[in-house]
């Protein structure tokens, strides 16, 4: 008798360990069937003899166990299912971060080895320019690890908000300035096309920036050949904010678009597009809508475009 | 007259730093920044050798392994891939699909790849 609680609560503090709770533990879950179909093999032995003379009732209690049992073994197949959810997102996370670490790194590995060469030596013009290589690379992992970090607090709900009363439209009018030189590079015009009066939003301050940001950064990146990024702001009747950004980019595939807001998923044509890349700026964006209590959307056809929207409360 | 090398690979930094090195050990070297102009440079040019990178814009570095491979008048130039893809299974494919050598980037220095490349065109 000892030894089995023991055991019931070895299988307690294995559940706890994962951050799992009972309901979702299979060890448990398992434990739980084993034990159900024991005492129910009893009860059904002894309700069997007690009411030899009605099989129906016998039938019919019967019935009820095996639906017990399916809803049980159901719900510990889903939960293998999420666990394999989870161990398929830890994969990719393992092959976007290390792709993405490993090709700045290559980039400062090589950068330092040609200049331990001395080649540049006789070519001091040459000097400024690697120099060059080198922080651009060490700035690519460093953001990175900073879209890492704020994932990694936005789900543990570490992210102190310091709210502040924004005016949007001004922020945005300063982001666009931000990407002036590279929309002027790839060929495309940013417009934008804002209500007179908008009321200020209270919200913080970086992590407006970063859902801006990200959903300029993608308008831009993924509008190939030039062309033209809408951004309107207006507001809604229900006492929100509604913001869209309209592109004439390469579109989301039809059967990429139900993933486009998961961590780590980068959709087939992008990933053709743009090999750098970690997947989690959406997955940012659509986590700071959602805590900010707004809602996020989009529409996408391949090859003509995608428009993404969100509205935030006013207050 | 100066052995050709096609380098397929779309970080331009490696492009430089390689690249720059193998112009002053005596190559001539071609850049090409995605699979495409890869696959097309590697028919008009016939370079003496292929640095291939495997994650590349528009048709990745498994697809232009096939393509040249499959072509009678190219396949015979030697492919090194050079790339950050780890897996064994990524390696496997490509020495199976017919690269000559598998070089992961990290592992490797700049003076041990031009090491590689001299070992199989020569100076």
């Amino acid at each position: 008798m000892r030894k089995r609680s023991g055991s019931q609560l070895n299988v307690v503090a294995g559940c706890r360990k994962y951050g799992l709770s009972l309901w979702q533990c299979p060890q448990f879950l398992f434990l739980l069937m084993g034990v159900f179909t024991v005492a129910v093999s009893i009860a059904s032995y002894l309700i069997g003899t007690s009411f030899i003379s009605e099989p129906e009732v016998v039938a019919l209690i019967d019935i009820a166990v095996t639906l017990i049992l399916f809803i049980i073994s159901y719900v510990i197949t889903r939960n293998f299912e999420r666990l394999a959810e989870i161990s398929r997102l830890k994969t990719e996370f393992i092959n976007i971060v290390s792709h993405q670490l490993r090709s700045p790194l290559t980039n400062l590995k090589w950068t330092v080895d040609f200049l331990e060469l001395k080649e540049w030596d006789k070519e001091s013009e040459k000097k400024e320019e690697y120099f060059s290589v080198v922080k651009e690379n060490i700035n690519r992992m460093m953001e990175l690890i900073d879209d890492l970090l704020v994932v990694s607090r936005l789900e543990q709900e570490t992210i102190p908000l310091i709210k502040k009363e924004v005016a949007l439209d001004k922020m945005i009018e300063e982001m666009i300035s931000q990407f002036k030189s590279f929309a002027e590079a790839s060929n495309i015009k940013i417009e934008f096309h804002r209500q007179e009066n908008l009321p200020k939003i209270f919200i913080d301050v970086s992590q407006m920036k970063l859902i801006i940001e990200n959903l300029i950064d993608n308008a831009i990146r993924y509008t190939r050949g030039g062309g033209k990024v809408e951004i309107k702001l207006e507001k809604n009747g229900d006492n929100s904010i509604y913001f869209e950004i309209k592109d004439s980019g390469v579109g989301i595939p039809k059967e990429d678009q139900k993933y486009i807001f998961q961590k780590f998923f980068r959709a087939e044509n992008a990933m053709k597009d743009q090999t750098r890349g970690t997947g989690l700026g959406l997955y940012m964006v659509k986590s700071i809508v959602e805590k900010s209590g707004g809602k996020i959307g989009f529409h996408s056809e391949e090859g003509k475009g995608t428009t993404f929207f969100f509205t935030l409360p006013i207050k | 007259m100066a052995k050709k090398i096609l380098f397929i690979e779309d970080e331009q930094t490696l492009q430089k730093t390689l690249g720059d090195i193998l112009r002053k050990e005596g190559y001539e070297v071609i850049n090409a920044l995605n699979g495409e102009i890869g696959l097309r440079l590697a028919k008009t040019e016939k370079p003496d050798l292929i640095l291939l990178d495997l994650i590349l814009p528009v048709v990745d570095g498994f697809e232009v392994l096939r393509h040249i491979k499959n072509n009678p008048k190219i396949k015979e130039i030697p492919i090194v891939v050079l790339t950050n893809l780890d897996k064994m299974e990524d390696v496997e494919r490509a020495l199976q699909a017919g690269a000559t050598t598998y070089l992961i980037k990290t592992d490797y220095g700049l003076a041990e790849v031009i090491e590689k490349i001299k070992k199989i065109i020569g100076d």
